[in-house]
């Protein structure tokens, strides 16, 4: 029986119709075998667009339905739907990309029609030969892994395990809590960072529902939607969790002393450390480097004075196998490596600091007790706050890091309430964008911030008069005067760009996910879809995305554990039916499709002297079908014959 | 000049798209509006390692100038090395291709990742003009005969 095909021409508002003639279009399709309608419109996905679908599935009695419009990244589901809803198979629908991959890159009007000609030609000649398939339904674990525990991870954490749902929280470093804990004020509001930030550590440190896995990090990841599998890796702190009350006792007694990591090496921290007073865990880590036990095999301080006898030099690493069925990743970003800058004399000046050393310096627990301090121990008189270090660069990053602007106005702010130093600050353009920021940039007009429009050429001690003798002297255009400008100064705070995390490859590599051009990780829609990403069930959420704000991060760690609920509330997932199938009887026993399945769903029977897949191991790569050499492997709706059918229909 | 251009000679050339990283650059490209050649239509599969050497001399065989087959960068495939099992069976393709005397500027194996429309756009066209220059491939005469 022949079959009836309807197709649709959509014109996407005028996004198809303002260079593809989708009349014309239409006109072809009808003149193509099994077409038995044809219609082009300005919606298609839209209700009205969808029930003519509908109403002419169930009166003109189609078999098969093309529909011709965006991406099928975009609307495939949505048809699907439709085509569902009246009764037919939804594989028996095939979607044509005449927008994205058609009007959008064409030229001229005659080429764009053309070219969806040949397009829509080969989807119909494709969907006679689609078959109507059955979904798989799968259960939906609800335990979730969390990788990540600054403000963003804690933020889903809290939210996922409130519900009642197990989550499994990754940190890397010794305690949660990650940039932001480090920083002192938060911008517009100047909350102190910890004030707001502790106590959902805290929350998070005794959440029954949270599993905190820190000093850790997940080495091996693999299964689909609803059931992944990971395998987390527990880095020794050599002191065991179980036992230590956290007293810090150890710390005190430590005898060595080394530059702290979250001091920026601006203080000083013990071999066996917390990271900060208020870390979660509390329980300290030793430095294996620098410990004089495994230096010299001496010391055992802690060992004698620990009351819980909780030192363990012995421990060893240790691997945890989870289940869970979604995933959020929430790894964060990088700061820009200053002394890339070579011009700007970072490392080379002791008093040109990067923004996350101004933090430490101005925080009330940080190495100076939060005074402002040149090298010397001396106040500053005059400060310097460069923008966009490594930001809107070609030479570094293009992008804006979106906080720089914000956080340089804090700087300046601090700097005036704690120092009597005149602030200039060296910026491109002001980004006031997010609600209070320009309030809050106009505050800072006010407090006597002098404001130079231009960046900053070169910080240099060479002085070319007394009055810059023995100081640090900014060199840039002013270009709202016209010309550039000297200023001496003591102290210059380099406003750093954010960047992908050093290590964020291998995370896109165990987790399999994009990165977007400039290394972060790749959301599957930037304004639909910005927490969700190609795979089902994984999820991206603050500044692993891109440079995010405290803001935006908690709102984005928020969308990503509503997304997590709703995906574990459904209870099971359907599963693309684009596995492989083994036609047993034309299987000739050659094996070469066993060794080739990267998820070893492809097994040998003996007895019967033929390949078995297991269809739940299988994700439909279809790397088999194409390698079996009798075409005994077939990959359901990507079957030979339909491919083949494609091929023919463009070369026709 | 016009008159020239609607007499030169397009290329047709079957497109094998992974739809994880090559299909969606080659989508980026058009919300970027970047413009380029239509002589590609493109046919999405799940993965590089989909495409059977025998779908590549189908089309040939059915008129095609051109094969472009476009991946995941290696490292990057979503199933692991379906890629790398594709770069294999290039190989030997491209070796038989030979012998047929087709050039083996026609059938290109690359790599667009999710992230390039730019890179996409680009491998387009240069897969076109190099077509282009060689002119039709008339798979009849030189492989039939």
């Amino acid at each position: 029986m022949a079959e009836k095909i309807g197709v649709y021409i959509c014109h996407c508002g005028t996004n198809i119709a303002s260079k593809v003639d989708c009349k014309a279009v239409a006109e072809y399709a009808l003149s193509l075998p099994n077409v038995a309608v044809a219609r082009d419109y300005q919606y298609t996905c839209s209700d009205p667009g969808q029930e003519m679908i509908k109403n002419d599935i169930r009166e003109l009695g189609l078999t098969r339905v093309v529909v011709a419009s965006c991406s099928p990244l975009m609307h495939e589901p949505t048809f699907r739907r439709a085509v569902g809803d009246a009764g037919l198979n939804p594989f028996l629908f095939q979607m044509a990309n005449i927008r994205e991959q058609c009007s959008w890159i064409s030229e001229s009007g005659e080429l764009a029609t053309a070219r969806a000609k040949t397009i829509v030609g080969a989807a119909i000649t494709r969907v006679n030969f689609n078959e109507a398939l059955e979904v798989q339904k799968v259960p939906v674990n609800s335990n979730v892994l969390i990788v990540g525990g600054g403000i963003t991870g804690i933020e889903a954490a809290l939210q996922i395990a409130d519900s009642g749902k197990k989550v499994y929280l990754v940190e890397k470093e010794p305690t949660i809590g990650g940039y932001m804990a480090r920083f002192d004020k938060t911008f517009p509001t100047l909350d102190c960072a910890a004030c707001i930030l502790t106590p959902k550590m805290v929350s998070v440190g005794q959440h029954p529902n949270i599993e905190l896995l820190s000093y850790s990090d997940v080495t091996e990841f693999s299964g689909y939607v609803g059931n992944f599998a990971a395998r987390i890796r527990r880095r020794p702190r050599y002191v065991d969790e179980e036992k230590c009350n956290g007293c810090g006792l150890c710390e005190q007694k430590c005898p060595l002393s080394v530059p702290s990591e979250f001091d920026c090496g601006l203080g000083k921290r013990k071999a066996i450390y917390r990271p900060f007073p208020q870390a979660v865990p509390s329980i300290p880590v030793i430095d294996r480097e620098h410990c004089l036990y495994f230096t010299k095999g001496i010391c055992k301080v802690c060992v004698k004075f620990c009351p819980k006898g909780a030192i363990d030099f012995e421990q060893k690493e240790k691997f945890l196998d989870v289940q869970v069925g979604s995933v959020i990743l929430a790894t964060g970003f990088d700061l820009f490596d200053a002394s890339r800058v070579k011009e700007y004399g970072y490392g080379k000046f002791a008093n040109v600091i990067t923004s996350l050393e101004f933090e430490r310096l101005t925080h009330a627990s940080g190495p100076t007790g939060g005074k402002i301090l040149l090298k010397n121990g001396k106040n500053p008189e005059t400060v310097a706050i460069v923008h966009c270090v490594g930001s809107r660069d070609q030479n570094y990053n293009e992008y804006c890091s979106r906080v720089c602007c914000m956080y340089s106005l804090k700087t300046a702010h601090l700097v005036h309430e704690k120092t009597d130093a005149k602030v200039y600050e060296f910026y491109i353009d002001m980004r006031a964008f997010g609600k209070g920021y320009e309030e809050f940039y106009k505050r800072l007009l006010r407090e006597d911030v002098t404001f130079v429009r231009g960046r900053v050429a070169e910080i240099t001690d060479v002085a070319q008069d007394p009055s810059e003798k023995g100081r640090l002297i900014v060199v840039a255009e002013d270009t709202l005067l016209g010309i550039v400008r000297r200023i001496p100064v003591d102290l210059v705070v380099l406003s750093m760009g954010l960047e992908p995390r050093r290590d964020a490859t291998q995370v896109a590599h165990t987790f399999r996910i994009g990165r977007s051009k400039d290394g972060f990780f790749l959301e599957k829609h930037p304004k639909l879809a910005p927490v969700s990403t190609a795979s089902d069930g994984m999820f991206i959420a603050g500044s692993c995305q891109g440079p995010k704000d405290i803001p935006d991060s908690v709102a984005q760690g928020a969308a990503a554990a509503a997304n997590v609920l709703s995906l574990i509330d459904r209870k099971e997932v359907e599963l693309e039916p684009t596995i492989a199938l083994i036609n047993e009887e034309a299987c000739s026993g050659c094996r070469i499709c066993v060794g080739l399945c990267p998820y070893n769903a492809i097994t040998f029977d003996d007895n019967a002297n033929r390949a078995v897949i297991t269809n739940a191991f299988c994700k439909g790569c279809g790397v088999c079908v194409a390698a079996c050499p009798s075409g005994a492997i077939e990959q359901q709706n990507f079957t030979n014959r339909q491919l083949i059918a494609e091929v023919e229909a463009i070369c026709a | 000049m016009v008159i020239e251009l609607s007499k030169r000679f397009e290329p047709k050339i079957v497109g094998f798209l992974c739809k994880w990283c090559a299909y969606t650059g080659a989508d980026l490209a058009g919300t970027s509006r970047i413009k380029y050649p239509p002589n590609v239509t493109p046919i999405r599969v799940n993965c590089s390692g989909r495409v059977d050497p025998t779908f590549v001399l189908k089309a040939l065989s059915s008129g095609a100038d051109g094969v472009l087959i476009a991946g995941c960068h290696p490292g990057d495939c979503h199933y692991t090395n379906g890629n790398v099992k594709a770069i294999r069976r290039f190989k030997l393709l491209q070796r038989m291709l030979n012998q047929f005397g087709v050039e083996k500027e026609r059938v290109r194996l690359e790599w667009v990742s999710a992230s390039e429309g730019e890179r996409y756009a680009r491998v387009v066209e240069s897969m076109t003009e190099e077509i282009r220059s060689l002119g039709p491939l008339n798979w009849k005469a030189m492989v039939e005969a």
